[in-house]
């Protein structure tokens, strides 16, 4: 399977990966391979097959919805890029 | 004392004939020797091993000590340990000074063990030779020039090159056994769900599987012990009784059934890998187990399912890393859109933003059914092969890896050759089985080979009775490489 640079240009922003045109150029060549290699799987027949997301088909456990973690504020925070009076800093969003 | 067992440590601890600071201080000293060379660990704290060796040393006084207390181990960057920098292998995670225990760093903390360090891995346990890892190549101490497998290929160097005790690994595609079978040593994934993910950093939720990894089975029965139980901060974790690992590794495998699958041993499968994986099913045959013929027909499908499966989940799980709230931020951006792409373009490695963008495509508007679902029901197929086949037999067997330890930069550029290499050890992932590697030779350039046994669900203890009972029989695994 082929991709165009406009597939991978669509998928890098997606993804909030900035590329120059060059990388989405290399991406295009190698995502085209690998893609080749997943094809395979195409002209296999699933019908009635049910989909597996796990290996053990558990249900999810429920928790009482009650606040069980501590406030470590001050420690999450001491490892952020940018903090202000105990809040994250990011670039300006809403003028 | 390297050379001895984690029970024969642990005896001599307990013994008072070493004290947990002195075997601490013994590895401290081989790291500070060999791993400028082999850059198996990315973080090393001395100061604060040796603190844990101390209040070890008090336990043991005190006559509190469990089985692991005192003993050095290495653990994979994957784990977030408190206040121990915890990267991943990645540039993104360059300052993350983690602020909390991931489970398996409590267990073995609870335990009374040493933390000696953070082992190398490839970046977000994406790869197959340790060779994406931002901290720089590990190489295999069997050959400096070869690579120690991946993703936990630190802490398969570092368990060669008796850098530590025995070490902790993850497994998602093969990142226990592989690098284990690369680097001579021995490795258990467990059963998808028998050892909590909290605090272990995500790449494919419903693939990842910590596990020991050590010199012999019946050092991984221990730290199995250590490391497995229910945590309720892992919604995946299962629900069961304690059981003791190393229950059966005494029983003979007099009547044992061995399945040995014909897709392991076809085209692709090196001429010495199979020689030595051949050899050792004929030492089974001597220890009185019966060889099945078996058939795992989608094993092919396996490859192709998990490079839409696991990057899928990794694409979602690594959107946490925005440059907000922790981890790398790009020094110059003009707005929040700018920024996340800058940071996140700088402090992901090549293969990662591949991987990233593999899954982002296959779960994006139109191919979700296509790839995603198609991948799902594959992966079912894939997982009743298994079930079919253990009607038959009682644990499978076949190779690892196609080959042993390649030369570092020999699969750089090629991601489709890279990801063919993981053929033996894919499917068993998807379908949530345990898989173990262990020594059982020597191929071409006399790097080491791996059998890997394949176990049904939560059939760990009988998989370690049947690698200590053919470790008992053979010495492939005591063989130490010439540093």
């Amino acid at each position: 399977m082929s991709l165009s640079t406009q597939d991978v240009e669509k998928v890098a922003r997606l993804a909030r990966l900035a590329m120059t045109p060059a990388e989405i150029e290399t991406a295009r060549a190698q995502l085209s391979g690998i893609f080749g290699l997943i094809e395979e799987m195409q002209a296999v027949d699933t019908k009635g097959i049910a989909p597996m997301s796990h290996a053990q088909d558990v249900a999810q456990r429920l928790r009482e919805d009650k606040v069980t973690e501590t406030n470590q504020r001050e420690a999450f925070q001491a490892i952020a890029p940018q903090v202000e009076g105990g809040l994250y800093l990011v670039p300006q969003v809403i003028e | 004392m390297i050379e001895s067992s984690l029970s024969q440590m642990g005896a001599a601890l307990r013994a008072k004939k070493i004290s947990s600071v002195e075997l601490t201080q013994l590895y401290l000293d081989r790291i500070a020797q060999l791993n400028p060379e082999l850059n198996a660990y990315i973080t090393t704290r001395p100061e604060a091993s040796l603190a844990q060796a101390r209040a070890a040393d008090a336990r043991i006084a005190a006559g509190t000590a469990e089985a692991l207390t005192g003993i050095p181990f290495g653990q994979k960057d994957i784990f977030c340990a408190k206040d121990w920098l915890t990267t991943c292998g990645s540039k993104m995670l360059h300052n993350f000074v983690s602020p909390y225990d991931a489970h398996v760093i409590s267990q073995f903390n609870n335990a009374g063990a040493v933390n000696l360090g953070k082992t190398n891995m490839d970046e977000f346990a994406m790869g197959s030779s340790n060779e994406t890892s931002h901290y720089g190549i590990v190489k295999n101490p069997w050959d400096k020039a070869r690579v120690p497998g991946g993703s936990s290929g630190g802490t398969a160097s570092a368990i060669a090159a008796r850098l530590c005790a025995a070490a902790t690994g993850t497994d998602t595609g093969g990142s226990i056994r592989q690098p284990a079978a690369l680097c001579g040593i021995s490795g258990l994934k467990p059963t998808y769900g028998v050892v909590s993910r909290y605090g272990m950093i995500a790449f494919a939720s419903s693939l990842d599987q910590a596990g020991p990894m050590g010199r012999n089975a019946e050092d991984l029965a221990l730290m199995l012990n250590t490391m497995a139980g229910f945590d309720e901060r892992d919604s995946t974790s299962l629900q069961r009784d304690k059981e003791d690992y190393a229950r059966d590794l005494n029983k003979p495998l007099n009547g044992l059934r061995i399945g040995i699958p014909k897709e392991f041993f076809a085209e692709g499968l090196g001429n010495d890998v199979a020689k030595a994986v051949e050899a050792a099913i004929a030492e089974y045959k001597k220890l009185g187990a019966v060889i099945v013929d078996i058939s795992l027909p989608n094993t092919r499908l396996s490859i192709p399912v998990y490079y839409v499966l696991a990057p899928a989940e990794a694409s979602s799980n690594l959107s946490r890393f925005d440059g907000v709230r922790y981890g790398y931020r790009a020094p110059e951006y003009t707005d929040l859109a700018d920024m996340y792409e800058k940071s996140r373009a700088q402090g992901f490695g090549a293969e990662v933003q591949r991987r990233i963008m593999i899954g982002t495509y296959v779960l994006s508007h139109g191919y979700y059914d296509a790839y995603y679902l198609q991948a799902q029901k594959i992966r079912r197929l894939i997982a009743q092969d298994f079930v079919e086949a253990y009607k038959h037999c009682d644990v499978i067997m076949g190779p690892t890896s196609p080959s042993t330890a390649f030369k570092l930069g020999e699969k750089g550029d090629d991601p489709v050759q890279m990801y063919l290499s993981d053929i033996y050890t894919i499917a068993v992932n998807l379908a949530g089985l345990p898989g173990m590697s262990i020594p059982c030779g020597f191929g071409d350039n006399d790097m080491p080979v791996g059998l890997q046994i394949i176990g049904n669900y939560f059939d760990e203890a009988r998989m370690l009775n049947v690698a200590h009972q053919y470790q008992l029989a053979t010495d492939w695994h005591s063989r130490v490489p010439g540093l």
